[in-house]
C-alpha cells in the first residue's frame, strides 16, 4: 500500500487482492528447504561444471554411431523383442482391463465390488513399470516374459482406471432403454455401454501401445528383455558408439509408434 | 409382421385386461408418497393418456409398471403374474412383452437406426449373438418392415445421432414395436418435439397401436393431444387419480382439479 499515498487507503474489507499469507509463508519455506536440501546433498556449482566436462567426453565417445553388421543384428533382435513385448503387453493388458474397469464403474457394478476393484487398481497403479519389472525378474527370471508381465500389470492399472471413468460418464438413458427391452445384463453392456465408451477406449488403448513401446526399452534395463537389455550390455562394455545407435533406433521406433497411435485415434474418433 | 400381430392380439383378448394395478404406492423418501394407492385396470386395446402437472407421479407410475422404478408396495398384474414380485431372469422375461417409448428417445446414439430397432429383440438373444450382431433373419426382415411403416426405410444404416428429434422418436417407436409387445408405455413421447412433430408422433403411435392391437399407456403434458388421441384420460394430481374417463367427459372443472389454479386456462 506504500505506493498509493495520494489515494485514500481503501478499507480492508474492499481490497481487490488481499495478501495470501499462507501462500507467502509456504513459498518462503519451500525456498529455504531447497537451499537446505541441496547443501545436504552436496550439490554445488563446482560439481555441476565438472559434470559438464564428463558429459562432453561421454558424448564425444558416442560419435560416430556404430553401424557394424554384427551390432545391427543385435539391434534388430533386441528391437524385435521389444516390439513383441509392447504388443503382447498391450493386447493382454486390454483384455484384463475391460472386466476390471467395468467392475470398478460405480454405475454398472454394485458398491462393494466397485470399491474392491478400485482398491486393486490403485494398488496396480502405485508401482512404476521399472519396479514391476524388477519384481517380475525376481519371480520368473531374466528375459522377455518378465518384461511382458510387468507391462501387462502397468497397462492394467492405466487402462482399467480410464475404462471405469469412461463407463461412469455414459448416458444412463441409453442403457435404461435397453434394460427396458428385457435384455440380459451382458447384452446391455455390449449394446448400450460398449458403443458409448468405444471412441475413448480406442484412444487410450492406442496411447497405451505407444507408452508400452517406450516402457519396453525401460524394463529391459533391469532384466526384462528387449532392446533395454541390449542397451544395458552396451553401456557395461563401454560401447558408447553402439549406445548411440540404439538410442537413435529407440527414438525412431517411439516416434513411428506415436504417429501410428495418433493416426489410429483420429480414425476412430 | 402379421403372425406376431395376431399372437399379440389373442394374448390380450384372452386376458381380458392387459394390465391391472392394485394399491400401487411409491415413496422415494420414507413417508413422502409420490404415488398413493393407485388402482387402475387397463383394457386389452386402446390408448390411455395420463395427464397432470409435473412432479405429480405420472412418470413414476409408468416406470413402476416395467420396474425401471421399484414400487414401495402394491401389485402389478400383467399376463397373469405380479411384476412387483419378479426379479432377475423372470423380470427380464416379463419386460420383453412391454415396449417403452421415452421422452428423449433414448436411442443408442452411436449405433445405426436398424441396430436400434433390432435392440427390441435383445431379450430373446444371448449376449454373444448381440455382440456379433447375429440376429435371426426373420427379426431383421421385420425390423426393415417396421422402419418402412414408421417412414424411415431409407435411414436404416444412418447413425442414430444423425437423425432429427421426430425421426429419432419414430425409431424409438419401431424399437418398442419390435418387441412384439402386449403393452406399450410411452413416457412423455412428444415433450421434446415441436407441435407439428408431436401430432405426427401421436398419430403414428395411435395408428400402430390400432393396427397391431396393442394397448398403450401414454404420459402426456398436452391436454389437447390427449383428448384427440386417447380413448381414455386419467388425470393425476399429487400422486392420486382424480379423473378417469373418456376424453369427452373431461371438463373445465376437472382440469382445474388436476392442474389447480385458474389463470393458465384463460
Amino acid at each position: 500500500m506504500a505506493g498509493v499515498s495520494d489515494v485514500p487507503a481503501p478499507s480492508p474489507a474492499r481490497r481487490a487482492f488481499p495478501p495470501n499469507w499462507p501462500l507467502r509463508i509456504g513459498l518462503v519455506a519451500l525456498a529455504l528447504y531447497v537451499f537446505y536440501a541441496s547443501s545436504i546433498l552436496n550439490i554445488t556449482w563446482a560439481r555441476f561444471v565438472e559434470g559438464f566436462g564428463h558429459g562432453g567426453r561421454f558424448l564425444s565417445r558416442m560419435f560416430p554411431p556404430n553401424f557394424a553388421a554384427d551390432k545391427l543384428a543385435l539391434l534388430y533382435s533386441g528391437m524385435f523383442e521389444s516390439l513383441q513385448i509392447a504388443i503382447l503387453a498391450t493386447v493382454f493388458g486390454i483384455l484384463f482391463s475391460v472386466p476390471l474397469g467395468l467392475a470398478a464403474a460405480r454405475n454398472l457394478s454394485f458398491a462393494p465390488l466397485a470399491w474392491f476393484t478400485r482398491g486393486l487398481i490403485a494398488l496396480l497403479r502405485s508401482f512404476h513399470p521399472v519396479i514391476l519389472a524388477i519384481l517380475f525378474v525376481k519371480a520368473v527370471g531374466f528375459g522377455a516374459l518378465a518384461g511382458v508381465l510387468a507391462l501387462i500389470v502397468a497397462s492394467m492399472g492405466f487402462l482399467s482406471k480410464l475404462i471405469a471413468e469412461a463407463a461412469e460418464e455414459i448416458s444412463m438413458k441409453q442403457m435404461e432403454a435397453i434394460r427396458a427391452t428385457g435384455a440380459p445384463f451382458l447384452s446391455v453392456l455390449v449394446i448400450a455401454v460398449a458403443p458409448q465408451i468405444m471412441p475413448r477406449f480406442i484412444g487410450f488403448s492406442a496411447y497405451q501401445l505407444d507408452s508400452n513401446l517406450r516402457n519396453s526399452a525401460l524394463v529391459g534395463l533391469v532384466g526384462g528383455g528387449g532392446i533395454g537389455a541390449t542397451l544395458f550390455t552396451a553401456f557395461q562394455r563401454f560401447d558408447y558408439d553402439f549406445v548411440l545407435t540404439i538410442v537413435l533406433a529407440i527414438i525412431f521406433t517411439v516416434t513411428v509408434g506415436e504417429i501410428l497411435s495418433g493416426w489410429m485415434r483420429r480414425l476412430f474418433q | 409382421m402379421d403372425a406376431s400381430v395376431r399372437s399379440a392380439k389373442s394374448a390380450n383378448d384372452s386376458a381380458g385386461h392387459a394390465l391391472e394395478l392394485r394399491n400401487l404406492s411409491k415413496e422415494y423418501r420414507a413417508g413422502i408418497q409420490v404415488l398413493k394407492n393407485i388402482s387402475l385396470k387397463f383394457a386389452g386395446r386402446g390408448i390411455a393418456a395420463i395427464i397432470g402437472p409435473s412432479g405429480t407421479g405420472k412418470s413414476t407410475l409408468i416406470r413402476c409398471i416395467n420396474r425401471l422404478t421399484d414400487p414401495t408396495s402394491g401389485e402389478i398384474l400383467f399376463m397373469g403374474t405380479d411384476l412387483a414380485q419378479l426379479k432377475g431372469r423372470r423380470l427380464r422375461e416379463a419386460r420383453r412383452k412391454i415396449g417403452m417409448v421415452f421422452q428423449e428417445y433414448n436411442l443408442v446414439e452411436r449405433l445405426s437406426v436398424i441396430e436400434n430397432v433390432l435392440c427390441g429383440r435383445l431379450g430373446y438373444l444371448p449376449a454373444w449373438r448381440a455382440w456379433l450382431r447375429r440376429f435371426p433373419a426373420k427379426d431383421i426382415e421385420r425390423a426393415f418392415s417396421l422402419l418402412d411403416s414408421v417412414g424411415l426405410g431409407d435411414f436404416a444404416n444412418e447413425r442414430a445421432d444423425r437423425l432429427s428429434g421426430g425421426q429419432r422418436q419414430r425409431v424409438g417407436i419401431a424399437r418398442a414395436l419390435m418387441q412384439d409387445p402386449n403393452l406399450v408405455l410411452a413416457d412423455e413421447p412428444t415433450s421434446s418435439l415441436d407441435p407439428k412433430t408431436s401430432v405426427e408422433i401421436m398419430e403414428l403411435i395411435a395408428r400402430q397401436a390400432a393396427a397391431q392391437g396393442i394397448p398403450v399407456i401414454v404420459n402426456i403434458h398436452n391436454v389437447e393431444l390427449a383428448k384427440r388421441y386417447a380413448d381414455r384420460v386419467i388425470g393425476m394430481s399429487k400422486g392420486e387419480v382424480v379423473f378417469d374417463g373418456p376424453p369427452k367427459a373431461l371438463e373445465h372443472s376437472h382440469l382445474l382439479q388436476i392442474y389447480g389454479g385458474e389463470g393458465w386456462l384463460e
